[in-house]
């Protein structure tokens, strides 16, 4: 049942300035104008549509980060009030020291968070200086070992899979522990390389082929062939 | 006036361009990339950001901003060119600025900066024409929200007769009254974004060339798009 709903959601390639629709069916989505009775691509990618509203889904281009966005960073500097983080988007990030879950002295910033530290941080507001973290919850922090890897943010959505399918298929194959970033970073743990480094090969897998239809199925294929080594 | 039956050296007709080629994804580290050429000119475009400003004075906090670099390289031509920037490559390289400005909205970058880097390969005239049309492409391919893919060609007028898509025997022309040469770049829809005359020419016979660059540049709009669908599987 499922596999047939997936196909019946029908994918355009569109180019920016070309008409998808015309006349009052569909309403214009992200990545799409209506300009009189047209629908028109903005951007390059695929146009989807799913309540009659279109929209673009795109392949390229940089992490606009929104409200509550699980990221990872890498600190890139220490200030007097807390860490600027480098998300590898354009916006500069910043982590003030009451973000964090503990009382620092100031001169001890260093001991939590150092130059060069990765660290899963989550966006708590946009302003127009550029975007400010936590790691005030459950699951934030520091990251100790494992690997990271980095795609293309605008192929996150793939690499989660509707309600987490993909993702979770992912950690159930491997026994990886991952955490997927919005703005592109994956962190992979596991138990031994083996299994961290079969991760990264699945989740390159979904990034490179992230618009074939049935691709839940490819990558089951996947494991098994990797497994039968 | 302009004849149908003119004979062009390389014996296309008059509104026919070189074989075109067109190809994205050329350049894997950048953001977004294409390759372009008519005949033996060969461009290629590579796009990166949007990203910071630097430096920091030149930021607009208004909307973003674009710059565009073109350069020949020094193998593109039977003498060497001296590598660097010179009077002429600054010259391209603003004016690739302003005819793709006009179709970008990036009033939602602000300070920041899209760099497009356009590089000849091969140069046969023509180069700012297939310059602009790789750079279109590859801005579309790094995922910028723009209005539409301008197309660039260059109309020609031979003696007395108006011709597409010059080449350099075309350009050195020096019969009767010599050449004119005039790139012109457009949306789709048949808005010109640049204009540049180099030569002499009366207004009836412009707009009967600004006619004929109409009907090409839809060829070429057709050969970007094709690319462009062509890169993504599914």
């Amino acid at each position: 049942m499922e596999i047939k709903n997936k196909d019946q959601v029908e994918r355009k390639i569109v180019i920016p300035g070309e008409v998808i629709s015309k006349g009052e069916d569909y309403l214009p989505g992200e990545g799409t104008e209506k300009i009189g009775n047209e629908i028109i691509a903005r951007r390059y990618g695929l146009a989807e549509e799913s309540n009659r509203l279109i929209k673009i889904i795109s392949l390229s281009g940089i992490y606009e980060p929104r409200n509550g966005n699980l990221v990872i960073g890498r600190v890139e500097n220490i200030t007097f009030y807390g860490w600027v983080i480098d998300l590898d988007s354009p916006e500069t990030s910043f982590l003030h020291m009451q973000e964090v879950p503990k009382y620092i002295n100031k001169g001890g910033l260093s001991d939590v968070l150092d130059i060069g530290d990765m660290v899963v941080a989550k966006v708590l507001e946009i302003t127009s200086r550029g975007i400010d973290l936590t790691i005030k919850s459950r699951g934030l922090g520091k990251i100790d070992e494992g690997i990271i890897i980095k795609v293309n943010s605008n192929k996150v959505p793939r690499i989660i899979g509707k309600a987490g399918s993909m993702i979770n298929l992912i950690k159930e194959e491997s026994g990886c522990n991952i955490t997927v970033g919005q703005n592109g970073l994956i962190w992979i743990k596991g138990n031994d390389v083996e299994s961290e480094l079969l991760v990264k090969k699945a989740i390159m897998f979904v990034a490179e082929k992230s618009f074939t239809q049935g691709l839940t199925d490819e990558l089951k294929e996947l494991f098994k062939k990797e497994k039968g080594k | 006036m302009a004849t149908k039956t003119f004979k062009r050296p390389d014996g296309r007709k008059v509104d026919e361009t070189r074989p075109m080629q067109a190809k994205v994804g050329v350049v894997p580290n950048a953001d977004g990339s294409a390759l372009f050429s008519f005949g033996d000119t060969i461009a290629i475009a590579a796009v990166y950001g949007p990203k910071k400003m630097h430096p920091q004075h030149q930021q607009d906090p208004e909307k973003g901003t674009l710059r565009c670099r073109y350069n020949m390289i020094s193998f593109s031509v039977d003498d060497r060119i001296r590598p660097g920037p010179s009077r002429r490559s600054t010259e391209i390289s603003k004016i690739t600025e302003w005819s793709l400005e006009p179709s970008l909205l990036i009033k939602n970058y602000p300070n920041m900066v899209i760099d497009v880097h356009v590089n000849i390969l091969q140069a046969n005239a023509s180069t700012r024409c297939a310059g602009i049309n790789a750079a279109a492409m590859a801005l579309a391919h790094a995922g910028i929200p723009m209005k539409n893919i301008v197309s660039s060609v260059s109309i020609g007028k031979l003696d007395k007769n108006l011709v597409v898509d010059l080449n350099k025997d075309e350009e050195d022309w020096e019969e009767g009254e010599g050449s004119t040469d005039i790139p012109i770049t457009m949306t789709p829809n048949g808005e010109i974004t640049h204009i540049q005359l180099d030569g002499r020419i009366t207004k009836e016979q412009l707009k009967e060339g600004i006619e004929l660059a109409r009907k090409s540049t839809k060829e070429i709009y057709e050969v970007q798009k094709k690319a462009l669908k062509d890169s993504i599987k599914t």
